[in-house]
């Protein structure tokens, strides 16, 4: 080893023991911190206006850059489902080809599960919550964090270049199953399908930086004392959802670098011998289940790196507005770590139907239905949460409410689909749609909506309005479950998805028609609502009710920074020093209802506080 | 006010959401084949789910007025129950076997094909359907992609004798027999597609590469729509055959006017002198 080095590690240990001296206000004796672990993080502090908002390596403006421009991509992802919707309910009026309903749908589904929602909780909550709830001063890597969002944003753009390309986007479904993803009988079967498997390789790449540093702030870079038991629920469930991501793209990504090479070079990983407008292709002996599997095992973990964020968010949402400690927070934690590793031994309930063996149906719809079990414990908890609290009716709290009916209605439809003879029926009709709609978009929509009207003080110091947020609520929530709980009737009628006209079959009432023209008009009106909440958020952001200090009276870390919203370094000169969980409300023995992470115990002595 | 108005609307949506289900008119078809367990594990499940959402719900409501924030309240502290939650724990590993083990006994029966069973290949192709039926030796003929051709659209191998005498549909109607059960083997000539009646329940998508299958009984007479259940391409919604079920003698007229694979290219031949029979194979 050189000098150099020896010299580093003598220097960091002096900071390390000069700064685990006892910190200011604690008592010997009854206030006990673990001594710090690493000197303080060293900071990029930006100069000019480029590298403070656009080239950004602070983990905040990151995570609202990540905020934006997802948001801003779902918004195309709305209007893409006013069209398909429109088509759907009027067929006369010949809104769409069959060839752009099909690019629609596709579109719409991947922006939404990817660009939209993974990028949403994790590239923006993540971001913005992780170094301020952990009581650190930024990720760990700040300059990789940075690239990561512009990757994302390169991911993004490229997707949106498909419109623009000869033969338009990619119409293959968001599965993209092979042969018919990269063949001539689908829309966007040359250009489209290779820009979005190239748009999806750039944003694993990017995820990859940006999860790592998730990771590792997390794990490295936590304050003296935030033990992993006393982190926020909000943490646990990005953390693991994180952990899951990292596991699961890959196999994403070699299924799209797989599939480029079968469209570009003529390899046959997923093309078997076969004819395509009555010529026969030169593809011989590849595997379209192949893709599946990769596909899958990819996209059922990606349900959870969309809802373990949200149980956690919503965990502490339910928390601090009900005033109460969130219920069983060990078994939280382990239903969330649970849940994660479950997630990879159930992907093949998304291919009972697909020509796999069948006796798989034996394995995964028994293990779909033991992480039925964590789930259910976790929404015990959240009920049991609320039972005998403090309930303010907030507009977080709101949000938290409706996600719980939500959730419940699209988990327990959930156990249809797993539960492998139930979805021989039901498969591919619009029981499915309803279903994923119901547990893995509108529900963790609700969790976004929760989070930004809890988090919107703490990211521009002011409150949105309440009035235009509970219409926005109101709408939201009873207007989209008008949207899918009747869409699983057309399910049991037999209505496949995928279908850009049902004409009048046998079989099909046309009262099921009808109900197209209820669901498109609810469906309008939803997405309309949306633009009353973009207009809360702008014009909140510069004339809203200024919030106080800490307006939830919340105990984590993210509202006890000594500015609001927190500068660079995001705690000032002295980082955080945590003596509890974040759940202390209503102990009893304390003067106040809650107690944040920073109060010694010597300062609330007469709190009879269960140890955590 | 608000919480009582809150806590309402929220007895209202499960109060809507019962009334939805069991008056709305959309419900599923008449089943027309021997899978009616399959309807009766849906509506096990809906039983036990829709216990839980109704539980649920109602216990949130409840809770929202009940525990409606007031300023000199003070919430309970209680981190955690360990009884309580062991009870709903096993409470729910309960429920969840109570609906599992029904349905892997019918799954265990659609994966395993009676012995007598009828086999019938189902071809799809972007975007239509055509059918093969064993003929009297009651074996269906090898067929390879690469034998596809003008004159043989169904790309039997010329030099597998058990294809001769297969029966050949190259219409999107097929007809088969009640009460006889048939297996369904799934062939496909070009992308993914899913042989899908409604009223039969049965589904399973056919892959290009693999012959899958499924069986049923069909148990009443009539004329079903076929629909593509797994999406293939830009045409997928037009995919659309029939199937009809028929009594035994309305199946064996009907029978009787089929060609077999023979007759098929000795027709083709008239039709076409110059006809180059094997031109795909060497």
């Amino acid at each position: 080893m050189s000098d150099e080095f020896d010299k580093k590690i003598e220097a960091k240990a002096d900071t390390i023991v000069d700064a685990g001296s006892v910190p200011s206000g604690s008592v010997p004796g009854i206030d006990y911190v673990p001594a710090h672990e690493r000197p303080d993080q060293e900071l990029y502090h930006s100069h000019s206006w480029w590298t403070t908002y656009v080239f950004s390596q602070d983990a905040k403006y990151i995570g609202i850059q990540y905020a934006i421009t997802a948001i801003g991509t779902g918004l195309i992802g709305l209007v893409l489902s006013w069209m398909m919707r429109l088509q759907l309910a009027f067929p006369g009026l010949g809104i769409l080809e069959p060839s752009a309903y099909y690019q629609f749908i596709t579109m719409h589904g991947m922006i939404m599960v990817i660009y939209l929602l993974t990028a949403l909780f994790l590239g923006g909550f993540g971001n913005l919550l992780i170094p301020l709830m952990c009581g650190a001063r930024d990720m760990a890597f700040p300059y990789l964090n940075m690239v990561s969002y512009w990757e994302f944003l390169l991911a993004v753009l490229i997707l949106l270049s498909s419109f623009f390309v000869p033969g338009g986007p990619t119409g293959a479904g968001w599965t993209l199953y092979p042969p018919q993803a990269i063949t001539s009988g689908t829309p966007g079967s040359s250009a489209g399908i290779v820009l979005m498997l190239i748009s999806l390789c750039v944003f694993v790449a990017g995820f990859t930086m940006g999860g790592l540093n998730y990771i590792i702030t997390m794990l490295q870079s936590r304050a003296r004392g935030m033990t992993l038991m006393r982190l926020p629920l909000t943490c646990w469930g990005i953390f693991t959802a994180t952990v899951l991501a990292l596991l699961a793209f890959p196999a994403l990504l070699v299924g799209c670098i797989m599939m480029t090479l079968d469209s570009l070079l003529g390899t046959s990983f997923f093309m078997p011998a076969m004819i395509s407008m009555g010529e026969k292709l030169s593809y011989d002996g590849g595997s379209p289940l192949l893709f599946q599997h990769l596909f899958w095992f990819f996209g059922h973990p990606e349900v959870y790196i969309i809802a373990l964020p949200a149980f956690g968010i919503i965990s502490d949402l339910i928390s601090v507005h009900a005033r109460k400690n969130i219920f069983g927070y060990r078994m939280m934690v382990w239903a969330i770590v649970g849940i994660g590793a479950l997630s990879f031994f159930v992907w093949a309930h998304h291919m009972y139907v697909s020509g796999m063996t069948p006796w798989f149906g034996y394995f995964f719809a028994t293990t779909t239905l033991i992480i039925a079990v964590p789930t259910a414990i976790k929404v015990y908890n959240w009920v049991l949460t609320l039972w005998r609290g403090n309930i303010q009716l907030t507009l977080p709290m709101l949000f938290a409410l409706a996600f719980i009916v939500t959730f419940v209605n699209g988990g327990l439809t959930g156990i249809f689909l797993g539960n492998v003879t139930v979805d021989v029926p039901l498969s591919d009709t619009y029981f499915v749609v309803a279903h994923f709609h119901m547990v893995m978009g509108i529900a963790p929509i609700l969790v976004v909506f929760g989070a930004i009207y809890h988090w919107f003080p703490l990211i521009t110091g002011r409150m949105l309005h309440e009035g235009i947020g509970r219409i926005h609520f109101w709408v939201t929530f009873l207007g989209s479950y008008a949207i899918y709980f009747p869409m699983h009737y057309q399910g049991f009628v037999g209505v496949p998805r995928r279908y850009f006209e049902i004409y009048d079959s046998p079989y099909i009432t046309t009262s099921t028609l009808h109900l197209n023209v209820f669901i498109t008009i609810a469906a309008l009106i939803v997405g309309a609502a949306q633009l009353l909440f973009l207009f809360n958020l702008i014009y909140s952001a510069r004339a809203g009710k200024k919030a106080e200090k800490n307006p939830w009276k919340a105990n984590s870390l993210e509202w006890l920074t000594p500015e609001m919203p927190p500068g660079h370094g995001n705690f000032g000169k002295e980082l955080p020093v945590v003596y509890r969980w974040a759940y202390d409300f209503n102990v009893p023995g304390a003067d106040k209802d809650y107690i944040p992470q920073t109060v010694p115990p010597s300062e609330v002595r007469s709190a009879k506080v269960e140890k955590t | 006010m608000f919480p009582l108005i809150v806590a309402h609307i929220f007895v209202l949506i499960v109060v809507a959401s019962v009334a939805f289900h069991f008056w709305s008119p959309w419900w599923w078809t008449p089943v027309a084949s021997n899978w009616g367990g399959m309807d009766d594990t849906i509506l096990l499940t809906f039983w036990v789910t829709g216990v839980v959402f109704i539980a649920v719900c109602l216990f949130m409501a409840y809770c929202i007025w009940r525990y409606r924030y007031q300023k000199d309240r003070k919430a309970e502290y209680k981190p955690e129950d360990k009884k309580l939650e062991f009870h709903l724990t096993w409470l729910t590993t309960l429920g969840v076997i109570v609906m599992l083990a029904p349905g892997l006994v019918v799954w265990h029966k659609y994966v395993t094909v009676p012995e007598d069973a009828l086999n019938v290949e189902v071809v799809a192709y972007q975007w239509g359907w055509k059918y093969r039926l064993p003929g009297e030796d009651d074996i269906l003929g090898k067929t390879e992609i690469k034998f596809i051709n003008d004159e043989n659209p169904f790309g039997l191998n010329l030099k597998d004798p058990n294809g001769k005498d297969d029966i050949l549909v190259d219409s999107g109607d097929l007809h088969i027999q009640i009460d006889k059960p048939v297996k369904f083997l799934l062939r496909s000539l070009d992308v993914l597609h899913n042989f899908y009646v409604p009223q039969f329940r049965g589904k399973m998508d056919m892959v290009p590469g693999h012959i899958t299958y499924y069986w049923l009984t069909p148990i009443r007479t009539g004329d079903f729509e076929v629909l593509c259940a797994e999406f293939c391409g830009v045409g997928h919604y037009a995919m659309r055959g029939r199937v009809f079920v028929d009594d035994e003698k309305n199946y064996n007229q009907w029978l009787a006017q089929q060609i077999t694979f023979e007759k098929m290219l000795a027709q083709n031949k008239i039709d076409n002198k110059s006809l180059k029979l094997v031109k795909n194979i060497e």
